[in-house]
């Protein structure tokens, strides 16, 4: 049987790369690492870009990241519909190279936050999330503070309107309210996807939440999604 | 080839909350400033280019501040001319 092959990508001042590559090679795929500086994506079945402060978030968060070689390779390989999965700082990545609708600001309450959240699942048309329910709620952790999803009304209307949303902050009942948002994002959105469904950013990470010794395990259900479709293109 | 000199404003679109200058404008009454309002935090960036001329140059650094010094789904740019350097 083969194994599915998923590429992290490295970039300079990335933090969570190693703990993407683990949580691939938990679930049972193949973690491959990527550099940020070559043009070659060594043939994987699937890319994550993981979180942490590339470029130590100079100009904004992911700016100077979304410019780098390897994203050339990553914005062709998206169009050949391969699975592109941006967490955190990949999130802010993949806005700052137009590969998703939006932006990521500070929180709105000035302050970083790290902690478990509730996560509901909005949509099942991304690899990462087929084999999910609509409406269940994941944990995840979320630590960052610059995640306050905003968008011009015209993507805000293009992204509710054909479904985008692919995770809302919410309650552990799964209701989606401002009390349970941690960062004041529009609507909530923790985060969306192209309209294919083959990219998909979020802030929460499900990289941090595949061992239960370790906490939360929210994570394994987006990974094991992935991984089996990784594996139909394989 | 002339060295040309440029200062790009960049701040975040109105309408949009600026949550920096929301705490400034918050820490200004601490020292005695009572009346101000509407602070808002934007980014300076000052760069040299050269060009055959100043309309190419600024035609370069409007693209430039496009591309990568603003993000147009957040952020509004001004281009001032410095000096010819």
């Amino acid at each position: 049987m083969t194994t599915p092959r998923v590429g992290v990508v490295t970039f300079p001042g990335s933090l969570d790369d190693a703990d993407a590559l683990r949580a691939v090679d938990v679930m049972g795929g193949d973690g491959v690492p990527l550099w940020y500086a070559e043009h070659d994506l060594r043939g994987v079945d699937a890319v994550i870009l993981p979180g942490g402060f590339s470029y130590g978030d100079y100009l904004r968060a992911g700016a100077i990241a979304a410019r780098a070689s390897i994203m050339s390779e990553i914005r062709a390989f998206a169009d050949r519909g391969g699975p592109v999965l941006g967490i955190c700082n990949g999130f802010q990545i993949l806005c700052e190279a137009g590969l998703l609708p939006g932006a990521l600001i500070r929180n709105r309450s000035l302050r970083f936050v790290c902690r478990t959240i509730h996560l509901r699942v909005e949509t099942l048309q991304t690899p990462f999330t087929e084999d999910l329910v609509p409406g269940e709620v994941l944990d995840l952790p979320v630590k960052h503070g610059e995640g306050q999803f905003v968008a011009t009304p015209e993507q805000l209307e293009l992204i509710e309107n054909e479904g985008l949303v692919a995770f809302r902050y919410c309650s552990q009942a799964g209701e989606v309210d401002q009390m349970w948002n941690p960062n004041g994002s529009t609507n909530g959105v923790a985060g969306v996807r192209s309209r294919d469904g083959n990219v998909l950013g979020l802030m929460p990470h499900p990289e941090h939440a595949v061992d239960p010794d370790l906490g939360p395990t929210g994570g394994q259900a987006l990974f094991a999604s992935l991984l089996s479709r990784a594996l139909a293109r394989a | 080839m002339s060295r040309f000199s440029f200062e790009v404003l960049v701040t975040l679109k109105h309408g949009l909350a600026d949550p920096q200058g929301k705490a400034v404008e918050e820490a200004l009454p601490a020292l005695g400033w009572t009346n101000v309002s509407e602070v808002r935090v934007g980014k300076h960036i000052r760069l040299t280019l050269e060009a055959p001329d100043e309309p190419a140059a600024r035609i370069q650094v409007d693209e430039m501040a496009e591309r990568l010094l603003s993000n147009p789904v957040i952020e509004e740019f001004r281009v001032m001319d410095v000096e010819r350097a």
